[in-house]
């Protein structure tokens, strides 16, 4: 994991006593709201419906646990005891009163942490791949080219004023775990035919109330052009996107008015006077980067030995058994295996975890996985580095703390954003609804019947939630003052990503479930063998489904 | 009477702004800083009256039509029509490294102090202020921060080139 050095310490450090003074000329009056609302946002600081809400950055979603530990202290000193983690891999206080901000950020600062263009109209956190450097299909490890990004777009003097948020995202596996498709700009990082290391560029798509599945603008960036050639796309955009109008500011609004190619074009015009600048990238900067994403000591462990001691253990425990299929995940090192922790149990708001399940997960960290954690964007945690031998054991203390949900990937395995509880931008509450689906669908051999199937939700179009790539989208609607609720079915994430078709008038909050069942049913029904939920939903279009979920009662 | 940081100093402003509606009859004697349109309107005209004539320009406008100028201007002035706009960002940055703009390179109009450390890496070496700010204080925004990563105006090159000197 990456750590900090003078430089960056002392970055941080300007930055806390900056927003303590700007939280300062605020309170006296010396800034006005207006002026305010763009610097707090840039530190993560919302004024939400009920309290502030700050978001605090997670770069790539990786934590260590002195930083859960401190986490948990600050959920605890300034807080009501929990945290959220978002569908940006970031973590959510959302009660913490306005005049603490400068002191939480100061403790964060102790950690290495921050809240740093974690919103606002700037370049956001760069988010990745939950599995980096773990995962066997990767071609090399993302997260070093993710920290170069960190560090290239924070404080950018240039791009701080953008039209709109900004969002990269950084894939390097050949399944794409990193939604670089629904980003502002993806990054797939490749191999050429000469087997050289560099990157495909994929800009323009996006969620929220227009989305976009981005474009293609360059099949193969060198690797050390990675900075200039992201610097000559937000010069094109900070000039010529729109700022008429919020809803037309994105820059997939900006490339659909050009059209792709020209704005290929444009980017290269712009490119050409950038490359090779003094931001190309030096083999020593890249060598740099990696060294902090060396493997951990590993053992020589024999894996026919580790997987006869799991196989064993799974036949005596079924819950144990249900888990290791739903929630463990192949390891490139023989031997080891990758966890996900669910935060999805029924009762507890997607993503939430209280101070004590944050100092259990930095024990557990320390204990099973080389003191290292990370954050997903489906909002579950995840474990990278288990010994398979040391599973049964983990899974023992992952479940009376609520953590061993065997749910990964399964209909209760929910995105969700924090919604109307929370959200002042919301139009429809989204827990509730996650809540009364998950305990729907409560009988875990039917779950797992059902097989993978991916439902999110989201309270409002701006699809925090990711509503439109889910394979069951549930978007909160406003009618009238009141909450309603629209679903889409057939979105879907990963290299084949496309959006989700609405299947016709909304629904009132008490009619979801059984709608979700009805939809489910048609499935069930109508599956071939071993056909997913979504492969059916391809071959029979959404007819069938919108038959049964709008048939007259007879 | 607004203030003028140039240089992180605190001085007398020599120059008049002119404002978007001037005509080339309407002009004032002394040292002027006139728009845009009208610099490239009468651009022969009014290249007589340099040195003490200088140019200002919207941050949505094209800096191209300054290209051949940039060396004999002595002063651009880049306007801010609100501080969110941040297209003037990118103007600076155009002007000093594209163009080689060595003047003085001023940020009018509506912008905060919280973004003056900002405007300068991206070129900007003088700073029209608005009244409510005292000139220490904007002073030493200058110096919110006094490393970065990412090279700019000031310091072209990236930490990671200056990290490796070090």
């Amino acid at each position: 994991m990456y750590v900090y050095d003078e430089y960056d310490h002392k970055i941080l450090s300007q930055r806390v006593a900056q927003f303590r003074g700007q939280m300062q000329r605020y309170l006296e009056g010396k800034l006005t709201d207006e002026e305010f609302l763009p610097l707090r946002l840039q530190n993560g600081l919302y004024i939400q419906r009920v309290a502030p809400m700050l978001r605090i950055a997670v770069p790539y979603g990786m934590l260590n646990s002195a930083q859960l530990r401190k986490l948990a202290h600050i959920t605890r000193e300034y807080d009501k005891g929990y945290c959220h983690v978002t569908t940006r891999q970031n973590i959510q206080l959302h009660w913490p009163t306005l005049e603490d901000v400068p002191d939480i950020l100061a403790e964060l600062a102790t950690v290495q942490m921050h809240s740093i263009q974690t919103s606002g109209n700037c370049i956001r956190n760069t988010t990745t791949d939950q599995f980096a450097g773990v995962a066997p299909d990767e071609i090399v490890d993302p997260r070093p080219y993710c920290e170069i990004i960190r560090q290239w777009s924070t404080f950018h003097p240039e791009f701080a004023f953008l039209p709109r948020k900004f969002k990269i995202a950084v894939n390097a596996a050949s399944e794409d775990r990193a939604a670089v498709l629904v980003h502002d700009i993806g990054v797939e990082i490749v191999k050429n035919d000469a087997g050289d290391l560099g990157y495909r560029i994929i800009v323009g798509g996006g969620l929220g109330r227009t989305p976009v599945i981005g474009s293609v603008i360059r099949e193969f960036l060198p690797e050390k052009h990675l900075l200039t050639y992201l610097e000559a796309i937000l010069r094109i955009y900070n000039r010529y996107g729109r700022r008429d109008n919020k809803f037309r500011a994105r820059i997939k609004i900006l490339v659909r008015a050009m059209g792709p190619e020209v704005f290929a074009e444009k980017v290269e015009e712009e490119w050409a006077h950038l490359k090779d600048g003094p931001a190309t990238l030096t083999p020593e900067e890249i060598e740099r980067a990696k060294s902090f994403f060396t493997s951990p000591p590993y053992k020589t462990l024999d894996p026919l030995a580790a997987e006869s001691v799991v196989q064993e253990q799974a036949a005596q425990e079924p819950d144990f058994a249900r888990w290791l299929s739903r929630n463990v995940r192949q390891h490139k090192v023989a031997g080891y295996a990758a966890v996900t922790l669910s935060l999805k149990r029924p009762g507890v708001a997607p993503g939430d975890l209280t101070d004590r399940q944050l100092e259990l997960l930095a024990d557990l960290a320390d204990r099973y996985s080389f003191g290292e954690i990370r954050t997903t964007h489906e909002q579950n945690m995840v474990l990278a580095d288990v010994e398979k031998t040391a599973l049964y054991e983990l899974w023992l203390e992952l479940k009376p703390a609520g953590l061993a949900t065997p749910n990964i990937g399964t209909i209760t395995d929910i995105i969700a954003c924090p919604g109307g509880d929370y959200c002042s931008l919301a139009n429809a509450k989204s827990i509730p609804v996650a809540e009364d689906i998950q305990r729907h669908f409560s009988d875990l051999d039917y779950v797992y019947d059902l097989g993978n199937l991916e439902l999110n939700i989201s309270g409002c179009m701006n699809a925090c939630g990711h509503h439109h790539v889910g394979h069951i989208g549930i978007l909160g609607v406003d009618k009238k003052g009141e909450e309603f609720y629209q679903i889409q079915l057939g979105g879907r994430q990963g290299n084949n990503a496309s959006l989700a078709t609405v299947l016709g008038p909304s629904f009132g909050q008490d009619e979801v479930t059984s709608v979700i069942q009805k939809i489910v049913d048609v499935y069930v029904e109508n599956r071939v063998e071993g056909e997913e939920f979504i492969d059916t939903f391809d071959r029979l279009g959404i007819e069938p489904f919108k038959e049964r979920v709008y048939a007259k009662a007879s | 009477m607004p203030k003028l940081v140039k240089d992180g100093q605190l001085v007398q402003d020599p120059w008049q702004l002119v404002d978007a509606e001037a005509t080339l009859e309407s002009l004032p004697e002394g040292k002027i800083i006139v728009p845009l349109a009208l610099w490239v309107e009468h651009r022969d005209t009014l290249w007589q009256r340099l040195p003490d004539i200088a140019v200002w320009l919207n941050g949505d406008e094209e800096v191209d039509p300054l290209k051949e100028d940039t060396e004999a201007l002595p002063l651009i002035a880049v306007n801010f029509p609100t501080f969110t706009d941040g297209r003037g960002f990118s103007a600076g940055r155009l002007l000093r490294e594209r163009y080689n703009f060595r003047g003085e390179l001023r940020a009018i109009g509506y912008f905060l102090r919280d973004q003056m450390f900002y405007l300068h890496r991206c070129g900007f070496s003088a700073f029209t202020l608005d009244d409510r700010y005292e000139a220490e204080e904007a002073l030493s925004a200058l110096q919110d921060f006094t490393e970065y990563y990412q090279g700019a105006v000031v310091e072209p090159l990236p930490l990671f080139r200056r990290r490796q000197q070090g």
